[in-house]
């Protein structure tokens, strides 16, 4: 995978770059302040403990620091960071000798909806919902984005398999397209929507059990 | 619904990834665009779906420690010094 696969940097990712090479603090603490948490966050499931995801990610920031004036905004920069991260997380993982997320790829295949809400394969309308699913046009947007909600997914997340979770915060949470996930996690096209797939359909899951849950209530 | 070759709703939801991220031929999408005119439940699905999407996108970071920037900025100095 090369930086090619990516598209170029925004223009602000190589005038930050820049700045940072020359010396502008406030614009090193901008990136800092941006990017840290969700460094944090995506170093956690490659290693044993939160403290060694913190010095992966002190780590990293210093080799950004060092690389800082090769960067060439053929990436984007939050790419280019990334990379440099899971290098250092992949690397400190292995040492640890935690088992690699990336060979557990095929680790779970399971249906995407609960084969019990489909009519049995025989049946005239076999494999058509028994229970439909429900409309959820009407629900307000603050319940669905209420505290408990984000929080209840949040849990949900963080329990799914390591590279479904990498590749669902990457791209729903952050935002990502599928070209910068694929060149940071080093996976092909292919594989990054059969994980986004596994990953998304088990976020709804849990989103209908939540949202029946508080109907019920 | 009498075609054989119609897809199902359970294939429906497998497909939904590829559907939503336009990694699928015409001939497949046509299929499922004729799938989604006639099945409320799949239409609902995808809705679904796409709720899921964004209210995944309204998840935030905490805010970085203090610590861990000062931290970061002395380094910053440090280096610019040598």
């Amino acid at each position: 995978m090369t930086e090619s696969a990516t598209p170029a940097a925004p223009p602000n990712d190589l005038t930050l770059a820049r700045a940072i090479r020359d010396g502008d603090e406030q614009a090193f603490e901008a990136l800092v302040r941006r990017e840290h948490g969700s460094m944090l966050r995506f170093a956690r499931r490659f290693v044993s403990t939160q403290a060694v995801a913190e010095e992966v990610v002190q780590d990293a920031w210093l080799a950004v620091l060092q690389g800082i004036g090769r960067f060439e905004g053929r990436s984007s920069l939050r790419t280019w960071i990334f990379r440099i991260l899971a290098n250092l997380a992949k690397t400190r993982g292995q040492r640890e000798s935690r088992s690699s997320p990336f060979s557990a790829f095929g680790d779970d295949e399971v249906p995407s909806v609960d084969p019990d809400r489909f009519l049995a394969a025989g049946e005239r309308w076999g494999g058509h919902w028994a229970m439909t699913p429900a409309s959820w046009e009407d629900i307000p947007e603050e319940r669905l984005q209420a505290r408990e909600t984000l929080a209840a997914l949040r849990s949900v997340i963080d329990t799914l398999p390591p590279m479904q979770a990498e590749v669902l915060q990457l791209r729903d949470v952050l935002g990502w397209s599928s070209a910068e996930v694929c060149n940071v996690l080093e996976i092909s096209e292919t594989n990054q929507r059969v994980l986004l797939h596994r990953a998304r359909s088990k976020v709804r899951r849990a989103l209908e059990r939540l949202l029946g849950d508080e109907e019920r209530a | 619904m009498s075609d054989r070759n119609e897809m199902t709703c359970a294939e429906l939801v497998e497909l939904v990834t590829d559907y939503l991220e336009d990694a699928m031929s015409a001939h497949e999408r046509a299929r499922v665009d004729a799938h989604l005119t006639d099945c409320p439940g799949c239409s609902n699905y995808l809705s679904q779906m796409r709720t899921t999407i964004r209210v995944t996108g309204a998840l935030t970071e905490t805010a970085v420690p203090d610590g861990a920037v000062e931290h970061l900025m002395e380094a910053f100095r440090t280096l610019r010094s040598t």
